[in-house]
């Protein structure tokens, strides 16, 4: 249960994250918040800000939406014990991680800017795949002790 | 579990208000005394940034706008082969002037970012940094941060980026250039003028182009003079 709460609570701070430079993308807000040598401006004007005719901070927000989504969906009492729901989230966090992967290879090969909103976001990803990766090489009953079965009575 | 959505929804209105907050107080905006006209103008004395030696045979001078989607795609384009075979071979010096045109809300700006990158020595480094991003001059936002980026990417110390950015240090001296355009009759952007003759193109011309321009007007003009010390040289006074 741990594993899914962690997962939740970092995708939805990186919805956040996504959810900033998305609307910053769309033209809310004037110059983006990136401190003095940030360089975001740089990658969201880049020609790689877009993907599919969309932002790319776009992906994030939906990303990281539906990962917020799946993880609160696996922490519901009756899908506590259910040991899929800790393979989907990872087969998302793997997909979002080499998404992320690509995109920190363009700021650092391609772009040659890097934006600090980016970095968090990919370090927040990252933080994400490597969770989700742990709770599918966990057993489900470490993870949750509450819906462990109690330990055998030596004594018996 | 309870507590932990409890924990989920504090985050999530934290969040949202910082967000909220950031989009808010991420105004900047383009400095009215270099994104503006200016009330009156001056003649500095200065004719442009060049590229190439000053006794090439010919000169090229180009008016460009740096919103202008045509002009960026030439300066990313065509003027690397330009340079390698035409300015770098000491055929051709180019010139570059300002004609920001009207329609452009932030082509001054960029001008004006530009030569105050210049009075650092940076005006190359910035144009291409302009030009290379160009897709600030599609999405229409305030590019007053980005533009602060470019410049430190193209090397130009910030604080004295900021203070002549705010000053607006170089509105005269570009809109001098834009009206001297407009008395060469330049009419769009980017417009090219060869030893003072102005290029009539049909199409946005190539380094293909520019190549049969230069070499036509080097097999047209006179061989150059030898200078007065040259001169002497060759026939010494007795």
């Amino acid at each position: 249960m741990r594993y899914r709460q962690a997962i939740a609570l970092l995708a939805l701070v990186g919805c956040f994250v996504a959810l900033y430079l998305w609307l910053h993308a769309l033209g809310y807000g004037g110059a983006i918040k990136c401190g003095g040598s940030g360089g975001c401006e740089a990658v969201q004007t880049s020609p790689w800000a877009v993907f599919l005719g969309l932002p790319v901070a776009f992906f994030g927000v939906a990303g990281y939406f539906t990962l917020l989504v799946v993880a609160v969906a696996a922490l519901r009492p009756a899908a506590l014990a259910q040991r899929g729901w800790n393979t989907v989230l990872a087969l998302l966090a793997s997909i979002g991680f080499l998404f992320t992967g690509y995109l920190t290879y363009l700021e650092f090969f391609v772009i040659h800017a890097l934006c600090r909103w980016c970095v968090g976001s990919a370090v927040i990803m990252t933080a994400i795949w490597i969770v989700a990766v742990l709770s599918v090489r966990s057993p489900v009953l470490r993870t949750d002790r509450g819906a462990s079965p109690p330990p055998p009575d030596p004594q018996a | 579990m309870n507590r932990f959505y409890v924990v989920l929804a504090v985050v999530a209105i934290v969040l949202g208000v910082v967000v909220f907050a950031l989009l808010r107080t991420g105004g900047g905006g383009a400095s009215a005394a270099a994104a503006g006209t200016p009330p009156t103008v001056a003649d500095d004395g200065f004719r442009g940034y060049t590229l190439g030696p000053g006794t090439a045979r010919v000169e090229i001078t180009e008016y460009l706008d740096f919103e202008c989607p045509v002009c960026a795609s030439f300066a990313t384009i065509q003027m690397p082969t330009i340079t390698e075979q035409l300015i770098n071979t000491g055929k051709v010096r180019w010139r570059f002037r300002d004609y920001p045109l009207p329609i452009h809300k932030y082509s001054r700006f960029a001008a004006h970012a530009a030569q105050c990158a210049g009075a650092q020595g940076r005006y190359f480094e910035m144009q291409d940094q302009l030009f290379e991003h160009h897709q600030w001059a599609q999405t229409g936002r305030d590019p007053s941060g980005l533009f602060r980026d470019l410049a430190q990417t193209a090397g130009v110390n910030l604080t004295a980026y900021d203070a002549c950015m705010k000053e607006g240090k170089y509105a005269q001296r570009i809109e001098y250039s834009r009206q001297e355009g407009d008395s060469l009759r330049v009419d769009g952007t980017p417009t090219f003028f060869v030893n003072g003759r102005k290029l009539e193109f049909r199409r946005l011309p190539g380094s293909d182009d520019f190549k049969v321009v230069v070499d036509s007007v080097i097999a047209h003009a006179p061989p150059p003079q030898p200078t007065e010390m040259q001169r002497q040289h060759q026939h010494p006074t007795p």
